[in-house]
């Protein structure tokens, strides 16, 4: 379970999130949709603790994010929107880092990996150089090495982007294995219909305010719109540019 | 501490399959002073060679018109060749270097105008575009001016005239330049070499684990794990540490060969470069190794890209010429307050151990404490500047 309350950060002039609350439930896919530009990647960042809001607060199954950061990560696994790995490691060795990084031992890792590269079907290039790899592969060893720790909760920032329709065909299945295993999962994309596909809430952004939080169905029926498409515009105002 | 070790075990295999890193930190950094160093040494030992120790060649044309002269240059220890040219021949054997480097022609009016004491004519063939060769003309030039002055003493001795009275001023050359001050601008090469050598070698790692990691989108990952970021950067600075150890240890022992190579004893300078002063070397040096690592690490962490580190990095690479140009102007010698300075004192310490001088332990210990010292400081900057927002960029 992650919780947003009232996050707000300013850059400069810009406000990039105005008293931000949502809630992300366990057992849930909880999609924060908006625009470019409109402070989804500030939300999250904060959440996961490397900006520090200027006022509210964010916690991680009930874990203030600022004041434990490093009890709170453990229980959470992150794929920024940047998600390169190391070409010169293999696959294996990107995710062994990271799990190193977490603290865990080597008898705990190799089985982990083991099962992770089953789940997400790297066997054939686990032991190869990440140099080349496809933006597929990539994302399976990113992704791999957000889960490594086994955390409860997982935010994903933008994470099908650049991705083929298979590669986010792929994904979605990944997404969806990791709710039917209880985990809580966070993420951000500007694509109505992949939220739409995915998501049991949704939290719609725009300008770093929250326009909307709640079930796709709610948000249908609460406006009266034919579409889900309609319904998403007119909640965003037709100027917030989401595909 | 886990975490420190995790990081630098990562960076220094993440680098060892690299092969820029490998590059520079193997082959350019360590190998590139002591190939220029030989070659520099061995060119001035050529030119040396030229100067004295071999005789002179000389090809002479028509000295049967000139056996005086003749005689006398044998006399002086050139090693002459004789062989009949005209004017043109003797032009293009010199420029195309067929013959000898000089050709000295006696035209066949010599003898007539030598006998008359009125000025015989005598024809030096040299290119002075090639200064190879320069010095050789130079040479013949002066055996010739040699054998005109003795001539003219006899002359001026037949007719009763003192021969003093043809020179009116005597003037006296003396070459200052000693032989351990020639030394301090080959040693002051050396060392700066030493120390650039230190920097290549941690140079790509201190960009790669900063500006790459940024550049790559894998920063943003590693700031979100639960660790320290003191530990983080630690780690990688350790690894940029082991690098350039590696660097100055290649470095020292390509110097020791060397110096095998060059009689460095022909220019009066000690060539003492053995292998314990080389370890002597090593530990000076090392309180640069922390110096350089967290300096370069901390300017690479403002950058955004690989170009943009390099760029400013290269700037970096200059700062130990700085003070080492400045000790050959002033001519520094070894002191108690210059060892609060790195780089020089490093730089001064190692050219004494060069010169087989006795070195006070506590300029050495000074000079490493000072060094050391300002690693920390940076250190601490550093990773500040990492737990700042602003380093996810």
């Amino acid at each position: 379970m992650m919780e947003a309350e009232a996050l707000s950060k300013r850059f400069g002039t810009i406000e990039a999130a105005r008293e931000v609350s949502f809630m992300a439930r366990d057992g849930e896919i909880t999609g924060l949709l908006g625009a470019n530009g409109a402070g989804k990647s500030t939300c999250l960042r904060m959440l996961y603790g490397v900006l520090t809001p200027d006022s509210g607060r964010a916690s991680v199954d009930g874990i203030d994010i600022l004041g434990e950061t490093s009890k709170a990560r453990a229980h959470l696994g992150v794929l920024p929107h940047a998600a390169g790995l190391y070409n010169n490691l293999s696959a294996r060795e990107n995710i062994e880092y990271f799990g190193a990084l977490h603290g865990m031992r080597r008898r705990t890792l190799r089985p982990r990996i083991a099962e992770l590269t089953q789940a997400l079907g790297m066997e054939e290039f686990i032991e190869r150089r990440a140099k080349g790899f496809s933006q597929g592969q990539r994302i399976k060893v990113a992704l791999a090495r957000a889960l490594v720790h086994n955390p409860g909760n997982v935010v994903l920032d933008e994470p099908t982007n650049g991705l083929d329709v298979m590669a986010i065909r792929n994904l979605r299945e990944m997404l969806l294995a990791l709710k039917a295993q209880g985990r809580c999962v966070l993420f951000s994309s500007h694509v109505m219909q992949e939220v739409a596909a995915l998501c049991d809430r949704v939290v719609i952004i725009g300008r770093g305010r929250v326009l909307a939080d709640a079930t796709v169905t709610e948000i249908r029926g609460r406006r009266g719109a034919s579409s889900l498409e309609e319904a998403f515009l007119q909640v965003l105002g037709n100027s917030e540019g989401v595909s | 501490m886990r975490t420190l070790f995790c990081v630098f075990r990562k960076e220094f295999l993440d680098n060892l399959r690299d092969r820029r890193t490998l590059l520079s930190a193997i082959i350019f950094g360590p190998l590139f002073g002591p190939m220029l160093f030989g070659l520099m040494i061995s060119r001035m030992l050529e030119q040396s060679a030229v100067e004295s120790d071999e005789p002179l060649k000389i090809t002479i044309s028509g000295s049967g018109y000139a056996p005086g002269l003749t005689r006398f240059l044998e006399a002086q220890g050139a090693q002459l060749t004789k062989k009949e040219f005209t004017e043109l021949q003797a032009r293009a054997a010199v420029r195309a270097g067929h013959e000898t480097p000089v050709i000295v022609m006696v035209p066949k009016e010599y003898p007539q105008l030598f006998s008359a004491s009125s000025p015989a004519p005598v024809l030096l063939f040299a290119d002075s575009a090639d200064s190879q060769t320069r010095k050789i003309a130079e040479r013949a030039r002066q055996f010739l001016n040699a054998y005109g002055t003795m001539i003219a003493q006899q002359r001026l001795q037949i007719r009763g005239v003192n021969p003093t009275l043809a020179v009116p001023v005597a003037v006296n050359e003396a070459d200052v330049a000693t032989p351990s001050g020639r030394a301090v601008v080959v040693l002051g090469f050396m060392t700066y070499f030493v120390l650039f050598a230190v920097l290549m070698g941690g140079l790509y790692l201190a960009i790669d684990s900063t500006a790459g990691e940024r550049e790559r989108g894998s920063l943003e990952a590693l700031l979100s794990l639960p660790v320290s970021r003191s530990a983080l950067v630690g780690g990688k600075i350790l690894a940029t540490c082991a690098y350039m150890c590696i660097s100055l240890a290649l470095s020292l022992a390509a110097f020791v060969v060397a110096f095998r190579f060059v009689p460095l004893e022909r220019f009066g300078m000690s060539a003492n470069l053995g292998f314990g002063t080389a370890l002597l070397c090593f530990l000076i040096c090392l309180p640069f190794v922390p110096l350089g690592a967290t300096l370069m690490t901390l300017v690479a962490s403002f950058t955004r890209t690989y170009r943009e580190a390099q760029t400013y990095l290269s700037m970096v690479l200059l700062i130990p010429t700085l003070p080492i140009a400045f000790a050959s102007i002033y001519s520094l010698k070894t002191k108690g307050p210059l060892m609060f300075i790195p780089s020089l004192s490093q730089h001064l310490l190692m050219t004494s151990v060069l010169k087989d001088e006795s070195l006070p332990v506590l300029d050495i210990l000074v000079s490493g404490a000072a060094s050391i010292g300002l690693a920390g400081l940076l250190f601490v900057m550093t990773a500040r500047h990492w737990r700042r927002e602003t380093m996810l960029g």
